[in-house]
């Protein structure tokens, strides 16, 4: 669903497209990310970020926190464009324990 | 009024009760109600890839606003992972920095690892996290949680999930009489009789899930729990009668009994 907004809102098509590896949760996932093509930089806008991510996943709107590479990443930066291909990243939630 | 204060804030229970084991989240609410506690041990998991998005979370039901959440490391065997999982914990939680931190040395018996154990406080109260610390019965290994600046030393009284009760009152004792932070018991509580020995002995609260959630009834023993931990607080402020072989001072008088006195 993002995709479509993705596409509509900032790439109007010509953009191109390739999928990342993200490793989430201990899991390897491949997600469609932005290429930046002859762009350089290493962060650059045409790269994921994590609000992308969590709609992606379906994670939209759930209370979670985010750790990527070993460093947590503060909701107030969801929006920077980071995630770069072999990005761990662990999402987590409040679960019942002891 | 005789209140329990953690980090500042004071609270009228002593019951702390964690969140796991139970059935669904209605009966974990239930049960948490009856048992009166205002702080409630939550832990930090990953999400499940694939899951349910319309699923509720358990901060729905338990919310921030109402309870004062105790993020634990319940599962962590490293320094690092226990670290990591309360700095999530700090940002899921909008900058909350009380926390249980518990590192385990056995899968098998879920005993703490006093090492691991002290070097993650250390770091964590550097991070500037309010550190309240599960430990082994061991005084001296207590003495160093509070050296460092824990505040609250939360000791085993047996092991995680047994059941077993109050296996050493002594150290427990020990540890109650040298600390100068509250001393909760964490793990070992089995049924009623023994919250309210912990709190008999002198310690400021008592942490327990698996001995409600696992009870046949989980929300009646909650209710007795908070009896327990009651009673047993007014037992020790009351002061206990010392313990003797025998009394030759019976209750009632012993002047006009009808009929003769036996020779002694």
């Amino acid at each position: 669903m993002w995709k479509a907004n993705f596409l509509g809102q900032r790439f109007c098509g010509a953009t191109l497209w390739k999928m990342i590896q993200l490793i989430v949760n201990g899991q390897p996932q491949l997600v469609p990310s932005p290429d930046p093509g002859t762009d350089s930089g290493t962060t650059n806008d045409a790269m994921l970020n994590i609000r992308q991510l969590l709609e992606h996943m379906g994670l939209q709107g759930k209370r979670i926190a985010v750790e990527r590479n070993g460093e947590i990443v503060p909701r107030s930066q969801f929006d920077q464009p980071m995630l770069a291909n072999g990005d761990k990243l662990e999402i987590v939630v409040a679960v019942g324990g002891g | 009024m005789d209140k329990l204060v953690i980090a500042g804030k004071a609270y009228s229970s002593r019951l702390l009760v964690g969140t796991g084991k139970y059935k669904d989240f209605d009966e974990t609410r239930a049960a948490v109600d009856a048992s009166g506690a205002e702080i409630i041990t939550v832990a930090i998991r990953r999400t499940n890839l694939g899951q349910n998005p319309e699923e509720p979370s358990l901060l729905d039901v338990l919310p921030p606003s109402q309870y004062t959440l105790l993020p634990n490391t319940a599962g962590c065997y490293t320094v690092d992972d226990a670290v990591r999982t309360l700095r999530l914990a700090r940002e899921l939680l909008d900058g909350h920095t009380l926390v249980k931190l518990e590192v385990l040395g056995d899968p098998k018996t879920l005993y703490p690892n006093m090492v691991e154990t002290l070097k993650a406080a250390e770091i964590l109260i550097r991070e500037g996290f309010q550190v309240m610390v599960y430990t082994s019965d061991d005084p001296i290994a207590a003495r160093q949680l509070e050296e460092i600046g824990c505040i609250a030393i939360m000791p085993l009284a047996s092991l995680i999930g047994s059941g077993m009760g109050i296996l050493n009152p002594w150290n427990l004792q020990i540890i109650i009489e040298n600390a100068k932070v509250p001393v909760i018991v964490d793990a070992g509580v089995g049924t009623a009789s023994d919250a309210a020995i912990a709190m008999e002995l002198g310690c400021d609260g008592v942490l327990m899930n698996t001995a409600i959630a696992a009870a046949r009834n989980p929300v009646l023993m909650a209710s007795a729990m908070k009896k327990a931990v009651e009673a047993g607080r007014e037992a020790y402020l009351a002061g206990r009668m010392p313990k003797k072989l025998y009394s030759a001072s019976p209750s009632s008088p012993v002047e006009g009994v009808i009929g003769n006195m036996p020779r002694k």
